[in-house]
């Protein structure tokens, strides 16, 4: 069951469309608000209020890269893998990153903390390489500001 | 050719901090005067105006948006209600600056999506934006809300009798989104996938209602042509393609940014005049001149006029006209597998060369990066680069991947070639 504040905020996003069922990928982000990601019980509350099966809602949260259908940690971490910032050194960044959290793309620290997903361009090309921690962008990135960036985020 | 107007209307109201201007800062350096003048006229008067001064679509396609905006549906007798379709999903890889208008200027891209609304007499506009553009999202909720309060939007606008409502979309995030029936999809709620043509957007679009999608860029130009007239708009620029240009440059430069400039500007003043050129000890190799779905441009074509016709016959493409360079230090077939990574990664799914064939490409430019390829193998992925060809596809993404690719393999070859002879990247 969605609470009464997530039915007010989707509610909404509903008056936008001519139809209730337009506004899944609004109702997915206001239910990923509770642990992060969609679990079975997400999928199935937004097919409930919306008036579709949990399949068609699953079909569209698995397409979507911000919709996570697995758990993640406290923090995400997107690390922008375009050309721009592939240019100016994603590959040494990414090294640093996996060691330096113990994961690979697509891990989570065992501690909870971190996770560390792919992703295609941040539209920050002039402060190239970036990386997006939650909803924060960083750039001119080197190995020693990733350390100081990470120590920020508990 | 003649010397443009060195105007920059598009980004000269943008400080240097990038706060955005409040409304009545906005009013103040002349904003909403062309949405007031556009209601004055008829919706083909606006329509005519913009085609006259020949507005080329700036999301990468270059379609004119005047004579978009004439395939519409027009008169009593058109269904309704009709959409417009801003799209600020930005997603091409290399591309910032959309985000420019978005963050710094929002006011802009409201009066500029109104007028074009009124010249289809859309119903209903979405701003369709980029997921990652957290702070566009901000500022593009506090203007709209400012616009509304003002009646530049909502019902019988500033009294003209013309309704526009305007909301904003944020996007979850799939370069898909960018491509004109995926956008659409993605509106409505559905996977963004592409669907075949006919029928067009224009007549049965967004819901199954006429809808023109048009780039932010390209809309945030439509109130200036209005106010100042189409004469004017042409002659900002060394072109054909009337107007400014939001350039840009990424990669190993001085100076990495953003630069309005008139459209048909070269990628030579582009890049080492404003972004200050190489930084020291590269030089430059190539460039992809409009993001990743545009073919590398070399030294030889760095003198061509920047707009789409030129660009397309120089043999590569304005594209989003955000450039990224490509040094004699960095690997020209490590950056194809960055992209092919990319672009493998995006691919929707819907068509089988698009779903199969981008991966295999992937996994050879990776072969060949790390030593493991054969001679074969570049002609093998040369001869992919037609196989993966619109029309095999249903869009254009996969045909926009090979550009990179099928230009990589042609002006580099050499380069793929030792990678073979001596198995391994000598770049490393």
């Amino acid at each position: 069951m969605l609470t009464d504040h997530e039915k007010h905020e989707l509610d909404a996003e509903i008056a936008i469309f001519p139809y209730r069922r337009a506004a899944v990928i609004e109702a997915l982000k206001i239910v990923q608000q509770r642990q992060g990601w969609c679990s079975d019980d997400e999928i199935r509350d937004v097919a409930d209020y919306l008036g579709l099966s949990t399949e068609a809602v699953d079909s569209v949260a698995t397409f979507y890269t911000v919709i996570h259908r697995r758990p993640v940690g406290r923090h995400v971490i997107l690390i922008c893998d375009s050309i721009s910032c592939w240019v100016t050194g994603y590959l040494n960044l990414l090294e640093h990153l996996k060691s330096r959290l113990g994961i690979d793309l697509g891990g989570t620290t065992a501690d909870g903390r971190f996770t560390l997903l792919p992703n295609a361009c941040l539209g920050v090309c002039e402060i190239a390489p970036a990386m997006m921690v939650d909803e924060d962008v960083h750039g001119n990135l080197t190995p020693q500001k990733i350390d100081e960036i990470l120590a920020r985020y508990e | 050719m003649s010397e443009p107007l060195r105007e920059k209307p598009l980004t000269g109201n943008i400080r240097p901090d990038g706060e955005p201007l409040s409304i009545q800062e906005y009013e103040r350096a002349g904003g909403y005067q062309g949405l007031r003048k556009a209601l004055k006229m008829t919706p083909r008067e606006v329509q005519d105006e913009v085609e006259k001064t020949n507005l080329t679509g700036r999301g990468g396609a270059g379609y004119p948006a005047g004579k978009k905006w004439h395939e519409v549906p027009m008169g009593p007798d058109a269904r309704r209600p009709k959409y417009l379709v801003i799209n600020g999903d930005e997603m091409e890889p290399g591309t910032n600056k959309d985000r420019l208008i978005l963050e710094g200027d929002p006011h802009q891209l409201i009066e500029g999506a109104a007028c074009a609304a009124y010249a289809i007499q859309a119903d209903v506009a979405y701003i369709f934006l980029r997921w990652a553009y957290h702070t566009s999202a901000k500022r593009l909720r506090k203007a709209l809300a400012e616009a509304y309060d003002k009646g530049y939007l909502g019902k019988n606008i500033l009294g003209s009798g013309y309704s526009l409502e305007m909301h904003l979309h944020v996007s979850a995030g799939r370069y898909m989104c960018g491509d004109g029936s995926g956008i659409l999809s993605a509106l409505a709620g559905q996977r963004s996938v592409p669907s075949t043509k006919p029928p067009h957007a224009a007549t049965c679009g967004l819901f199954g209602k006429p809808s023109i999608v048009n780039n932010v860029e390209t809309l945030a130009n439509v109130h200036h042509i209005i106010k100042n007239g189409w004469e004017w708009h042409r002659r900002l620029s060394f072109t054909e393609e009337g107007g400014t240009k939001i350039y840009a440059v990424s990669g190993r430069v001085k100076r990495p940014g953003r630069f309005e400039l008139p459209m048909g500007t070269t990628p030579r003043e582009i890049i080492f005049e404003h972004a200050g050129g190489m930084q020291n000890g590269l030089k430059f190799k190539g460039a992809l001149p409009g993001g990743s779905s545009t073919p590398f441009i070399v030294e030889s074509q760095l003198d061509v006029p920047m707009d789409f016709d030129q660009m397309y016959k120089a043999g590569s493409g304005l594209g989003t006209g955000t450039m990224i360079v490509l040094d004699d230090k960095t690997c020209p077939v490590g950056a194809c597998h960055a992209m092919a990574v990319f672009f493998a990664r995006e691919s929707c799914g819907w068509c089988t060369p698009c779903r199969e064939g981008l991966p295999w490409m992937r996994e050879m430019f990776r072969a060949i990066e790390e030593g493991r390829g054969e001679m074969e193998d570049i002609d093998i992925l040369a001869q992919q680069c037609k196989l993966l060809h619109w029309p095999n596809t249903f869009c254009q993404l996969a045909a926009g991947a090979l550009m990179p690719f099928e230009s990589a393999i042609k002006y580099f070859r050499e380069d793929f070639e030792r990678h073979v002879r001596e198995k391994r990247c000598s770049y490393k």
